[in-house]
């Protein structure tokens, strides 16, 4: 089983467990490609029910200061298209059951090639990707990811509204991810009944999974935005914890990776309180 | 030179030309991108908002600006058998000293007819934040300025008559701090301020409406040329010069004559030379990709990576070009050819000389280029040349430039 088919199998699983999934975000190859893989491979046990692997690149311009400093972090360290590839395969020598989206910007896809891309993507375990910067209304990787198997999720935000929604979801696959502020990643934080009466607005265009991400930062939030939507995506918050825990040099102290997976432990736990 | 019917009628409804230009952008910003291209198609055809531009524009901004037959220079190039007459479009006598407020004063008056109440914007040489900080003062709207720091450390006049003007500067450290890092911070700021906030982007990219919208505003420099060469020569010019970074002072002169038979030439920055790596020549050197909302050339590793652009002129130091300009360069319409750091500082020096005129920095790189061509061009030949901005903001640059290169 892959690709969309299993992004809806984890769904189905969390919701008859009566669970809220906890999406954990990455930057492939942050700090250095091992410590990356290391906190990837053990991501799962953690309590991510979904990964999702962003893909370094230069000039993240909807990501904050967090997630651009990994970018820039990954990308001295040898991070590459190919290697995050590499990564991903690693990861499915072991684990078959979580889901993996690719996450990041159009452009390193566009020079790799979107149908080889694509073709190598799904070969090496992938299920899906976020691409920041492709709207409905540049749908080039759409066919191809649809024909491969694959999940093409859609971003909605609060400026989405109920004219524009039709057209974001329509081909919407996998889940749906509502980003809950008007921002970049990792600054300000939504009011949790803004998101709930926001996503009450969302779920008359689609059936879809709901995913909320954008300033999620703390087992409480989590916690509290997770009582409206299936699943919460937390990105930054783990990436500082990979920030706070460098050498001056940029090398990774010992405790770098145990401090990325507790925190993906404490948020784990208030989802499923 | 593939052959259309005309090269005026770009971009499609989805803002391409050709397999350029586009929508690359998150979908926060989407409805807003929309929303300004039906505000910006609402005020192409409203006679009030046209009337009250050319207003501003003639009153406020000085225009027209003059086109002057550069003698002594046209003199010193020539040769025996030939030799062209140069032209040179002043855009550098504009109020703020360049022809960035031509695009300033039209995107102010829709940012006012949209209803939003702070704008912000991207600058690089700085003389596009100062035409926005300007008319910012004009219309008292707060703005705030994205400006990289190696930019604010070799403009540090503009940084100056920002401030005075009331704008806030935010130095931007990311990346090599230069125009790519900025627009990305302005990108950020305007995801985050969607709601009050209007962009002015100052050149031919990002996202649609944004290049059709900054050339219409920009076409003014071209629409001029052409009745004022008609009045002192009584004929259409044989060839158009212009430096390109983002490129619309080119695309200002160049579209009003995209159908007519006139040679065009558009003059990348070098830097240092192309082998060296360190240029910012995207079209010569660069491939086709996807940053800042729109597909053009870019400069750029083969994993995708932006590579950071240089050239000593902080105006052209950006690692894409607008879209038009990438499709005119792909149907062969128009010449993209490229100036070293080295050959605009001698032309910069010649021009400063010979006509009395200090020109931009970036507007040196195309005074460079009609020096190594003019020669071999016939004596009847009539070649117009944007005089994109005055240079007065340079002389930190070019001052540390010959201390450190001619020492």
């Amino acid at each position: 089983m892959i690709g969309s088919a299993r992004i809806a199998k984890r769904f189905a699983d969390l919701k008859a467990q009566g669970r809220t999934g906890l999406v954990a975000f990455t930057t492939a190859g942050d700090p250095n490609l091992d410590v990356s893989s290391a906190i990837l491979n053990q991501l799962p046990e953690a309590g991510a029910d979904i990964i999702e692997l962003g893909m370094p690149f230069s000039d993240p311009m909807a990501d904050g200061p967090a997630i651009q400093a990994s970018s820039q972090r990954a990308l001295d360290n040898g991070a590459s298209m190919i290697r995050t590839l590499d990564m991903v395969r690693g990861f499915r020598d072991n684990d078959s059951d979580t889901p993996i989206i690719l996450m990041g910007y159009f452009n390193p896809i566009y020079i790799y090639g979107v149908e080889k891309f694509v073709t190598d993507a799904a070969a090496a375990g992938v299920d899906g990707f976020i691409i920041v910067d492709l709207p409905p209304e540049e749908a080039e990787m759409r066919d191809p990811v649809e024909q491969a198997g694959l999940s093409f999720i859609y971003l909605t935000a609060p400026t989405t509204d109920d004219q524009r929604l039709p057209t974001v979801v329509e081909h919407a696959s996998g889940f749906v991810y509502y980003v809950s502020v008007t921002g970049i990643t990792g600054t300000k934080s939504a009011a949790t009944q803004d998101i709930e009466s926001a996503l009450e607005r969302l779920r008359r265009h689609t059936d879809l999974p709901i995913a909320v991400g954008f300033g999620i930062k703390t087992p409480e939030q989590a916690a509290a935005i997770g009582q409206h939507a299936e699943a919460v995506v937390v990105g930054s918050a783990f990436v500082n914890q990979i920030a706070e825990n460098l050498n001056p040099d940029g090398s990774a102290q010992d405790g770098c990776t145990e401090a990325v997976l507790d925190l993906v432990r404490d948020i784990s736990r208030g989802l499923t309180a | 030179m593939s052959k259309l019917n005309t090269y005026m009628d770009g971009p499609d409804e989805d803002g391409h030309f050709g397999l350029f230009g586009g929508r690359y952008v998150a979908e926060t910003l989407m409805p807003l991108i929309l929303e300004v291209e039906r505000a910006y198609d609402e005020a192409k055809v409203d006679d009030a908002f046209q009337a009250e531009l050319n207003g501003y524009l003639k009153n406020y901004v000085g225009r027209p600006s003059p086109l002057y037959f550069a003698e002594r220079l046209t003199n010193k190039l020539a040769t025996k058998s030939g030799g062209a007459r140069i032209y040179f479009k002043r855009e550098d006598l504009n109020h703020t000293g360049a022809h960035k407020v031509n695009n300033c004063m039209g995107q102010i008056l829709l940012a006012r007819k949209m209803g939003k109440n702070r704008v912000i914007a991207e600058t690089g040489a700085g003389m596009h934040g100062v035409a926005t900080a300007t008319v910012c003062a004009l219309f008292d709207i707060p703005c705030t300025i994205y400006m990289g720091t190696t930019d604010i450390d070799r403009q540090a006049p503009n940084v100056s008559r920002m401030e005075m003007l009331g704008a806030e500067i935010v130095p931007v450290t990311s990346g090599t701090g230069t125009l790519k890092d900025a627009m990305n911070d302005a990108l950020r700021d305007w995801v985050a301020n969607v709601e009050t906030t209007y962009y002015l982007i100052g050149t031919v990219a990002g996202p649609h409406p944004y290049p059709a919208m900054v050339r219409d505003f920009q076409s003014i420099i071209g629409e001029e040329t052409r009745a004022q060469i008609m009045e002192q020569e009584g004929r259409l010019p044989d060839s158009l010069i212009a430096c390109i970074g983002g490129g619309s002072n080119a695309l200002g002169l160049f579209y009003p004559f995209l159908d007519d038979d006139v040679r065009i030439i558009a003059v990348e920055a070098s830097g240092e030379g192309i082998e060296t790596g360190k240029h910012a020549a995207s079209l010569n050197a660069g491939a086709p990709g996807v940053l800042h909302g729109n597909r053009t050339f870019l400069l750029q590793n083969d994993d995708g990576q932006i590579i950071d652009a240089h050239s000593v002129s902080a105006g052209l130091d950006y690692p894409g070009i607008g879209p038009e300009h990438a499709w005119l360069h792909d149907i062969g319409r128009a010449e993209y050819v490229s100036i070293t750091d080295q050959e605009a500082i001698e032309a910069f020096q010649t021009c400063t000389r010979l006509e009395g005129i200090i020109p931009a920095l970036e507007s040196a790189h195309a005074i460079a280029h009609t020096i190594k061509i003019a020669g071999d061009l016939p004596k009847d030949h009539i070649m117009v040349l944007n005089m994109s901005g005055r240079g007065d903001k340079d002389m930190d640059s070019i001052t540390a430039y010959l201390e450190r290169n001619n020492p």
